[in-house]
C-alpha cells in the first residue's frame, strides 16, 4: 500500500503525486491573490466571509494590514513559480508523459525520481508552515530583495529553507530526466523523430540543472546574511529604523539580483518551454497535420535555451549597473524574442489548412497562442533599458508576466490535463463542462490583466498595499481595480468546473479507448489507456516513422501511429 | 521491470545511465561553486579594503589539507583499477573485492577525515580568536564556501563508507555495477578535490 501509492517509485504514481501537490497548492496561491484582489478593490474594508479566519495578527476585524498584504504577495508568487506551474509542468506532465512517448519502463533512476518528490513535498510544507511562525511567511517579495530581505521577520529564513529544498529537488528531477530522454528511447526513436513535447522537457531539464545553483548559492550566503551576522548583501552605512545597523558592511546588494536573476530569468523559460511542449502536442493532434517546421522549432528552442542564460539583467536596469552592461543585456534579450516568434508563428502555421477539431484541450491550446503572442510582444519594451525606466515596476510588467504565465502557460498546462485525461484515468472528461471552464477562464483573465497594461502606462506601482489610491496620478486608474477584482472572483467560480469535472470525470466519465484522439504518439499506441502499472509496455514498442505523421496520403487512416511498421 | 543501460554503455550514446547521471550532477555542482566565486569576486572586487587573506589563514595548513585531498584522489583512483582489474568474485576472499582494493578505500576514507580534522581545527582556531563570519565579508566567504565544500566531503565520505561497508553486498550479485558506482564516487571525489584546490589559491594564496 505504502509502496504502492506514497513511497511509489513509479514515475506515473510519482507524476501524479507531483500533479495532484501542484495543483493543491496553484488553488492556494490563487486563493492569495484573491485576498489581495479585495483589499485592491476596496483598501481598507474587511475582507467578508474568510476575514475573521485571517488571524488577529494578519487582519484585525477582517482589514488586511500592509505586512500581511506583503506576506500574501511574497507567496502568492512563491508558490505559483515554485510550488504550482514548475512542478505540474515538469514534475507532473514530464514525469507522467515523458518515458510514456520514449517507450521506456521508468525514468532512468527511479528512487531519484522519488526522493525528488519527497523534497519537493518537504519543502512545500516548509514553505506554508512559515505562515505561522512569528512575524508571518516571507514578505520582501517572490525575488527577496535585500537588503529588505536580509533584515525581514523569521518567515525570511523558512523561505530560503524551502527555496534550499526546491532547489535539490528540481536538480535530482532534471538529472533524471535527461538521462531518460538520452538513454531510454525505445529502439528507432531517433533524436528528430521524438515528439516536440520530449525537446521541450530536455531544455527545461538542462536549465533547471544549470541555473538553479545560483540560487542555491544565494539562498546560502543570505541564509548566513540572516544567521550569521554576515553582510554578503548589506552594503555599508546602512541605516535601518533610523539607527544605524550594526554589521561589517561592505556587501552589494546588486549581487543578490544577479544570482537571482541568473536563476530566475531561465526559469521564466522553465515556465513556457514545457507548455509550448504540450500545445505543439494538442495542435498537431486536433489539426491532423504534422508541425509545421518541427526542426526549426527544436532547434528555436535550444537558442532559446543557450540565450536565457545571458539575459537576466533585463530586470536590472534600474539599478544603476552601468549603460554599457545595460546595452549588453538589451541586445540579448531582443534577440531572445526571435526564437520565441518563430516556435509561436510555428505553432500558428501548423493551423493553417488543417481540419481543425475543436476539443476542449485544443480550445485552450488555440487560445494559448494570442494569449501568449500578447505577453510576449508587451515584453518588448521591457527589455529596451529606455522604456523600462518607465515601466519598470508597474503594474505593466504584472500584466506583461501574467499573460505569459497565466493565460499562457497555464492555459498549456490545462490543455495538458483534458488531453492525457484519458490516458491517466481511461475516462474522458465532460466537455461542456470543459468549454464552460475555458470561455470563462478566457474572459476573466483578459478582463483582469487587460486593465493593467492602462494602470502600469498610467504609472501606478506594484506591490502597493491601496492599489495606488495614495498617488494623485493613481486616482482615477485605481478604480479599474473594482471590475478587474470582480473578475477574479469570477475566475474562481469558473475554476469550480474544472475541479468537478477532474473529479467527477473519475466516476462518470466517458470510458474511453485506448487512443481517444487517435494520436500518433508512442503514449497512446503502445500501451493500454491506463498504461500498465510497472514498466509501462507489455512488449517493449519499437519505432518506425516521425513523430506526427497525420493524414499522409494513402496511409489506411489519418493518423499513422509512431510503432507502426512500414506496410503493415 | 528492468532499465536499460544500468551498466552496459547505450551503443549510440557510448554511455549507461549512471555515468550520464553523475557528469550532469557535477555540472550542476560546477555551477553552484562557480556561483559562489562569482560572489568572492564581486564582493572582494567592489570592496573598499580587504584583509591580507595569507596571513589571517594558515597557508601551510592550507597546503598540507590540499596534499591529502590530492592523495586521496590518487587513492581513489588506484582503488577503482584495482577493482576493475581483479577476476569477477567466485567466492571465498574475493567475497570483499581484492585486499588492494579495500586497503585503497579506507586509506581514502582515511584522508578524507583527516582533511576534515585539520579543517575543524583550523576553523576553531579562527572562531577562539574572535574570527567569526561576521568579523567582515573575507571571512564570511571563507567560513561559507569552506563550510559548503566540508558539507560535500562529509556526503562523499560517507558515500565511499557505504560503499566499502553494506554496500559490497552488490558486488557479489552484479560486480560490474558495483565498479560502476566506485566510478561515480571517483568521479565526485576529483570535482571535490579540484575545488579545494580553487578554494585554497583564491582564499588562502590570492
Amino acid at each position: 500500500m505504502f509502496r504502492k501509492y506514497l513511497f511509489s517509485t513509479d514515475h506515473k504514481v510519482i507524476g501524479l503525486q507531483y500533479a495532484l501537490t501542484s495543483l493543491v497548492f496553484l488553488l492556494l496561491g490563487f486563493i492569495l491573490i484573491l485576498l489581495i484582489r479585495w483589499q485592491l478593490a476596496y483598501p481598507g474594508a474587511p475582507v467578508p466571509v474568510v476575514g475573521p479566519w485571517l488571524g488577529e495578527a494578519n487582519a484585525p476585524g477582517g482589514v488586511i494590514l500592509p505586512e500581511f498584504y506583503n506576506q500574501l504577495a511574497a507567496m502568492h508568487g512563491t508558490i505559483m513559480v515554485f510550488l504550482g506551474v514548475v512542478p505540474l509542468a515538469v514534475g507532473a506532465f514530464g514525469n507522467y508523459v515523458t518515458p510514456l512517448q520514449l517507450g521506456a519502463p521508468d525514468m532512468a533512476f527511479p528512487r531519484l525520481n522519488m526522493a525528488s518528490y519527497w523534497v519537493y513535498f518537504t519543502g512545500g510544507v516548509i514553505m506554508l508552515a512559515s505562515f505561522f511562525v512569528p512575524g508571518g511567511a516571507a514578505n520582501s517579495g517572490w525575488t527577496s530583495y535585500p537588503p529588505l530581505a536580509d533584515i525581514a521577520t523569521s518567515g525570511q529564513t523558512w523561505w530560503l529553507a524551502g527555496i534550499l529544498l526546491l532547489s535539490i529537488s528540481s536538480l535530482l528531477g532534471s538529472v533524471n530526466m535527461i538521462t531518460t530522454i538520452v538513454q531510454l528511447r525505445a529502439p528507432g526513436l531517433t533524436w528528430f523523430r521524438l515528439p516536440f513535447f520530449v525537446w521541450s522537457q530536455l531544455v527545461t531539464a538542462f536549465l533547471l540543472l544549470l541555473a538553479f545553483p545560483a540560487l542555491q548559492a544565494a539562498a546560502l550566503l543570505q541564509g548566513m546574511d540572516r544567521l550569521a551576522g554576515t553582510s554578503f548583501f548589506l552594503p555599508s552605512g546602512l541605516v535601518v529604523s533610523g539607527r544605524a545597523l550594526s554589521v561589517a558592511g561592505g556587501g552589494s546588494a546588486l549581487l543578490w539580483q544577479h544570482l537571482f536573476w541568473f536563476l530566475a530569468h531561465p526559469e521564466v523559460y522553465v515556465l513556457i518551454l514545457p507548455a509550448m511542449g504540450i500545445v505543439a502536442e494538442v495542435i498537431a493532434n486536433n489539426t491532423r497535420k504534422s508541425l509545421w517546421g518541427y526542426r526549426l522549432m527544436v532547434y528555436s528552442i535550444f537558442v532559446l535555451g543557450f540565450l536565457s542564460f545571458a539575459v537576466w539583467a533585463h530586470h536590472m536596469f534600474l539599478t544603476g549597473m552601468g549603460t554599457a552592461v545595460s546595452a549588453f543585456f538589451q541586445a540579448t534579450t531582443l534577440i531572445i524574442s526571435i526564437p520565441s516568434v518563430v516556435v509561436l508563428s510555428a505553432l500558428v502555421l501548423s493551423l493553417y489548412g488543417g481540419s481543425i477539431r475543436f476539443t476542449v484541450p485544443m480550445l485552450f491550446a488555440l487560445a494559448f497562442l494570442p494569449m501568449f503572442g500578447l505577453g510576449g510582444l508587451s515584453g518588448l519594451p521591457l527589455g529596451l533599458a529606455p522604456s523600462d525606466i518607465a515601466l519598470h515596476d508597474t503594474l505593466y510588467v504584472v500584466g506583461h508576466f501574467h499573460y505569459l504565465v497565466a493565460p499562457g502557460t497555464i492555459f498549456a498546462l490545462f490543455a495538458g490535463i483534458y488531453y492525457w485525461y484519458p490516458k491517466i484515468t481511461g475516462r474522458m472528461m465532460n466537455s461542456t463542462l470543459g468549454a464552460i471552464h475555458f470561455a470563462g477562464s478566457l474572459v476573466c483573465m483578459n478582463l483582469i490583466f487587460m486593465p493593467m497594461f492602462i494602470q502600469g502606462l498610467g504609472g501606478v506601482n506594484r506591490r502597493l498595499w491601496d492599489g495606488g489610491q495614495q498617488y494623485a496620478h493613481a486616482q482615477e486608474l485605481a478604480r479599474l481595480n473594482i471590475p478587474m477584482s470582480h473578475a477574479s472572483w469570477a475566475l474562481a467560480l469558473f475554476q469550480l468546473f474544472f475541479i468537478v469535472n477532474l473529479f467527477g470525470s473519475l466516476k462518470f466519465g466517458r470510458r474511453a479507448t485506448t487512443n481517444p484522439w487517435h494520436a500518433t504518439t508512442l503514449e497512446w499506441t503502445a500501451t493500454d489507456s491506463p498504461p500498465l502499472a510497472h514498466g509501462n509496455f507489455a512488449t517493449p514498442p519499437r519505432v518506425y516513422r516521425d513523430a506526427y505523421e497525420y493524414s499522409v496520403p494513402g496511409a489506411a487512416a489519418d493518423f499513422t501511429p509512431q510503432n507502426e511498421q512500414a506496410g503493415s | 521491470m528492468d532499465i536499460p543501460y544500468t551498466t552496459a554503455a547505450r551503443p549510440d550514446t557510448g554511455v549507461n545511465n549512471p555515468t550520464l547521471g553523475i557528469w550532469l550532477f557535477l555540472s550542476s555542482e560546477i555551477m553552484l561553486f562557480g556561483s559562489l566565486f562569482s560572489a568572492y569576486a564581486l564582493i572582494r572586487g567592489g570592496a573598499d579594503q580587504w584583509p591580507d587573506q595569507s596571513s589571517v589563514l594558515s597557508v601551510p595548513l592550507g597546503a598540507i589539507n590540499t596534499a591529502l585531498l590530492v592523495l586521496s584522489s590518487v587513492t581513489l583512483g588506484r582503488a577503482l583499477s584495482a577493482l576493475r582489474s581483479s577476476t569477477h568474485p567466485t567466492g571465498g576472499a574475493d567475497l570483499y573485492g581484492p585486499r588492494s582494493y579495500r586497503l585503497l578505500m579506507a586509506a581514502t576514507i582515511l584522508l578524507g577525515l583527516a582533511f576534515l580534522g585539520i579543517k575543524a581545527f583550523e576553523w576553531n582556531e579562527k572562531l577562539a580568536h574572535g574570527l567569526v563570519p561576521s568579523t567582515n565579508n573575507f571571512l564570511g566567504l571563507y567560513f561559507t564556501m569552506t563550510g559548503v565544500h566540508a558539507a560535500h566531503l562529509v556526503g562523499g565520505i560517507l558515500v565511499n563508507a557505504y560503499l566499502l561497508g553494506p554496500g559490497m553486498r552488490l558486488w557479489r550479485t552484479e560486480p560490474e555495477r558495483y565498479a560502476g558506482r566506485i566510478a561515480a564516487a571517483r568521479l565526485y571525489w576529483n570535482l571535490v578535490d579540484v575545488v579545494w584546490i580553487a578554494l585554497f589559491v583564491v582564499l588562502y594564496v590570492m
